[in-house]
């Protein structure tokens, strides 16, 4: 195994850079508490000015008035390194961002895809480049060497273990990442380099020491396994866009929506995944610090990954919600995406080309009208007549055989008025339902009315009038 | 001389017919199931890729009799159908009677303006073999609109509707008129259908 590491020396100070305009201008990322500023990192114009890391903020000015200062978000830079590894992660399958400002990914078995190293190597500093982040990158046999090496000099690519001993062995302490400030310890009692370190016998290192610098050494050297915290892609969708100004309509909302759910969906296709259940947020200014959202959901019967498709649905959604306060940020979250199924289609299928598949028009109906508009019905074993129905729910029943029914059932009977009224057949008494209070005892008849429509009627026991309208037998 | 040969090509063209003699376009109708009714329709059936008006008196007079063995057929070939916002329940137990395959038929709930929006979709969508629809509001426009849905989706559409839209013009293909008269053995007439001659006779609807 190879492995290479790609080390971000000013990882905090990249992230904040790369969405200004201009990069050049004298910038400086402080934190601290408010009255107590001192800067986090300075970029190379602000550095030429005497600006320094740690550097008093007030110090800062004096030297140079019109630095621009930002204040450090760990949290984003922690996710900007998230980020990186999720970038790493498209050039190889072991990636780990176990250790602060640099990401390790196994190269070797990537060769065969993406070429020798050198070709390799050119490819991540491109594409780093274009990100916008500065790096230095080395490779080395185990991932500790490659970040000691990356440390010493950018571009160092060493293959074979021998060449590794023998440039570890005069590494100074000090570069060789030991843990906790033991190579400063080790500097000042005189072991210079690596190869003075090795030689000093174990059971007083460790005795000294602790074990965790003589770990470090037996997996700095390949003498011991390394087990690294490995990057997994995280398993749900979670993306933010701040608008930047207040939107209080739904036309500016709909070109961050689409950025998202093509987001969303690039990522579902990596994946190779779908979504079936997902939450717009709009976000509002919150003036009470408490969290002020109006959260759109959106609900498939099936896992979709079609962008178009899912873009058209979150839109009816959206336009269906009354915007309360205006938005100042949109973010879509996705916490389930099971696995996507593509629909199958036959061959022979003698439905035109461009038709809609029955699953997208029922979302797209379900979107509008709601969740619950779009059902199918089953006969129930109920044999009073509104309970001899009922919606689907992928139970199959088995139906008795009954005398005619109608096909129209009204939802409940209304009394049936008019003269002329015949009636055709009948009686068929129904006497149920005891059971559950809804004690249903009713003589049913079919009946002629002057129009010429079948009627499906019932009238208390045994009596003939006081018709009740229950149904037409259309 | 020359005036025959230009009658030869306009009846080629068919843009002239000889009135009398029955034009038969190409019997690529849907069938209808009822035999009187196929024998009177121009494509033997019901006319595929358009929209077909039912224009009735009051509910129950057998409107759904005329069109459920076409229903039957297409459901049990696994083709869905969709009822748009129908006026009642449709009642499982007779449906499935009636050999209408339930799990392919769709019922889709819907305000009465929603309706005619859902009534478009599915008919365009071309994902669906027919779509009844009630659209009782619906003007020359919309009507207009489902047709031209329905040829785009390749799709079966049935417009139930009152009987006082007979004197209005209408786009639908085929338009079939319920009339209570019980002197009279056949109540169902055609009122319009594209592509043929009105028959002058009528057809018995109910078959209670």
């Amino acid at each position: 195994m190879l492995w290479a590491c790609i080390l971000l020396p000013q990882l905090a100070l990249d992230s904040v850079l790369r969405r200004l305009p201009d990069a050049e201008k004298p910038l400086a990322l402080v934190s601290g508490p408010v009255h107590l500023r001192h800067l986090h990192a300075v970029n190379a114009n602000a550095a030429k000015a005497g600006l320094k890391p740690g550097m008093r903020l007030s110090a800062a000015h004096a030297l140079m008035a019109d630095v621009a200062t930002v204040v450090h978000d760990a949290q984003a830079e922690a996710r900007w390194h998230r980020f990186l590894a999720a970038w790493a992660y498209r050039h190889s399958s072991l990636v780990s961002a176990q250790w602060p400002g640099c990401v390790i990914l196994e190269a070797h078995a990537s060769f065969k895809l993406l070429g020798p190293w050198p070709r390799f190597e050119a490819r991540l500093r491109d594409e780093l480049t274009t990100l916008g982040f500065s790096h230095r990158i080395a490779l080395a046999p185990t991932p500790r060497a490659a970040r000691v090496l990356a440390g010493l000099r950018d571009g160092l690519a060493l293959a074979s273990a021998t060449a590794l001993h023998d440039l570890l062995a005069k590494v100074p302490v000090r570069r060789a990442a030991l843990p906790d400030g033991d190579g400063e310890r080790l500097q000042r009692m005189g072991v210079r380099d690596l190869r003075a370190l090795r030689a000093l016998p174990r059971d007083s290192l460790r005795r000294r020491f602790g074990i965790g610098l003589l770990e470090h050494l037996d997996r700095l050297y390949g003498e011991a396994d390394d087990p690294l915290e490995y990057y997994t892609p995280p398993d749900h969708f979670d993306s933010r866009i701040e608008l930047g100004f207040e939107v209080e309509h739904h036309p500016p909302l709909l070109f961050p929506l689409h950025r998202l759910i093509n987001d969303l969906c690039m990522y579902l296709s990596i994946r190779d995944g779908g979504v079936q259940r997902f939450v717009l947020r709009l976000e509002h200014e919150s003036r009470d610090s408490g969290c002020a959202h109006t959260d759109v959901e959106v609900g498939l019967l099936s896992a979709e990954r079609e962008p178009a498709m899912l873009f058209e649905l979150t839109r009816n959604r959206l336009e269906r919600v009354a915007i309360p306060k205006p938005v100042v940020a949109i973010r879509l979250l996705a916490r389930e995406l099971p696995p996507f199924v593509p629909a199958s289609r036959d061959l022979f299928d003698t439905r035109a080309q461009q038709a809609l598949p029955w699953t997208q028009l029922r979302e797209r109906l379900r979107a509008r009208l709601g969740d619950e508009a779009v059902y199918r019905v089953v006969p129930a074993g109920d044999p009073r007549p509104e309970r001899a129905w009922r919606r689907d729910e992928g139970r199959p029943v088995l139906a008795p055989v009954l005398p005619p029914r109608p096909r129209w059932l009204l939802k409940r009977p209304i009394p049936l008025r008019g003269h002329g009224l015949r009636i055709v057949s009948g009686p068929e008494r129904l006497e149920s339902g005891w059971w559950d209070g809804e004690d249903a005892r009713r003589d049913y008849y079919v009946m002629e009315t002057s129009q010429g429509q079948r009627a499906w009627a019932f009238a208390r026991v045994g009596e003939r009038e006081g018709w009740m309208l229950h149904g037409w037998f259309a | 001389m020359g005036a025959a040969v230009a009658m030869e090509t306009l009846l080629a063209a068919q843009t002239l017919w000889h009135a009398g003699r029955s034009a038969k376009i190409g019997a690529g109708g849907e069938p209808t199931g009822h035999a009187a009714l196929d024998a009177l329709l121009p494509q033997g059936g019901w006319p595929r890729r358009a929209l077909t008006e039912l224009l009735l008196p009051a509910d129950g007079v057998g409107e759904l009799e005329l069109v459920f063995p076409a229903l039957a057929r297409m459901t049990q070939a696994g083709q869905p159908v969709v009822v748009i916002a129908p006026p009642y329940i449709p009642y499982a137990p007779a449906w499935q009677a009636a050999g209408v395959d339930l799990s392919q038929l769709q019922i889709v709930e819907a305000s009465p303006r929603d309706a005619l929006w859902a009534f478009e979709q599915c008919l365009r969508s071309g994902a669906c073999a027919a779509v009844l629809g009630w659209p009782s509001q619906a003007d020359a426009q919309s009507l207009r609109r489902l047709q031209v849905a329905a040829d785009s989706g390749d799709c079966l559409g049935f417009a139930f509707r009152d009987r006082k839209h007979v004197a209005n013009a209408s786009p639908a293909a085929l338009r079939l008129e319920h009339v209570v008269d019980p002197l009279v053995a056949g109540n169902g007439h055609v009122r319009k259908c594209r592509g043929g001659q009105l028959p002058s006779r009528t057809f018995a609807l109910a078959t209670h």
